[in-house]
């Protein structure tokens, strides 16, 4: 299964939900070309619902680290919601977990943005 | 546990990525491994055929990937060999060093030395061979060969 994107709007937080593999090529390219969209048009709260993510690779942990300080380095937020156990245990061994804001309640998290 | 060994010749490819991933996830799953260290094994094998195809041979369309796999009574091996100038394993960072935690890449090798039970990776001026083991249980039976 490829990956699919779709954004709405909550509470002027930007929630992409994001299914499929974020793997090297063109998973990779849909989440890099998603995230970067949204900050052309000025919409810096992100948060990523990773909850239909079925696999992800080193390739796809880059660009979530890649989203992640992309955004931030444009003075926006990017949190992560859902995480599926793969996904949870691949950021754990990775010390990543950490390093991301991770949510699995939306209306929480939606609430957490600054 | 039926004792097997089988071996492709592919091309320098995304497509050898994602067709390696797939046969290590079979081949993992009919030895009895469970759903998760069968998902380990072929995100193994995925992060190795990446660096074969991309860092190894460079996408060079003259340059292949030979993917082996070898199930014994108490083992499985996988075997991936590209044909590029050899990886130079002094200049693989700690991708847990604070310093590197934000790169974008830099990954692969962590992951597949954290997936495996042991890992060989052999690097030479004709290129790399990197050597997968995850240990299994069982008993020996006939033993199979194929190649493409």
């Amino acid at each position: 299964m490829s990956m699919k994107t779709s954004t709405r709007q909550v509470d002027g937080v930007t929630i992409v939900d994001c299914s499929g593999r974020i793997t090297l090529g063109e998973g990779s390219v849909i989440l890099r070309d998603a995230v970067r969209e949204l900050l052309s048009k000025g919409q810096k709260k992100i948060l990523l619902n990773l909850g239909e993510v079925t696999y992800i690779d080193s390739s796809g942990i880059g660009e979530l680290v890649s989203a992640f300080t992309t955004v931030r380095n444009q003075g926006g937020e990017l949190k992560l919601l859902n995480l599926t156990k793969k996904v949870h245990d691949l950021l754990q061994i990775t010390k990543l977990y950490t390093v991301f804001d991770v949510r699995d309640d939306e209306a929480s998290a939606v609430k957490a943005f600054n | 546990m039926t004792e097997l060994r089988v071996s492709y010749t592919l091309d320098s490819t995304l497509e050898t990525v994602d067709s390696a991933e797939q046969t290590a996830s079979r081949i993992a799953a009919e030895s009895g491994f469970d759903e998760d260290v069968v998902m380990q094994i072929s995100m193994a094998v995925r992060e190795a055929a990446v660096n074969a195809v991309l860092h190894g041979n460079a996408y060079d369309p003259e340059k292949k990937v030979k993917l082996e796999f070898e199930r014994t009574g108490s083992d499985l091996v996988i075997t991936i060999r590209d044909q590029g100038k050899g990886l130079d394993l002094a200049k693989i960072p700690d991708p847990l060093a604070p310093e590197n935690l934000l790169k974008t890449s830099g990954r692969g090798i962590f992951l597949i030395r954290s997936f495996m039970d042991e890992v060989q990776i052999v690097p030479s001026q004709t290129g790399t061979a990197i050597k997968l083991v995850k240990h299994v249980h069982g008993s020996s039976g006939n033993v199979k060969e194929a190649s493409q």
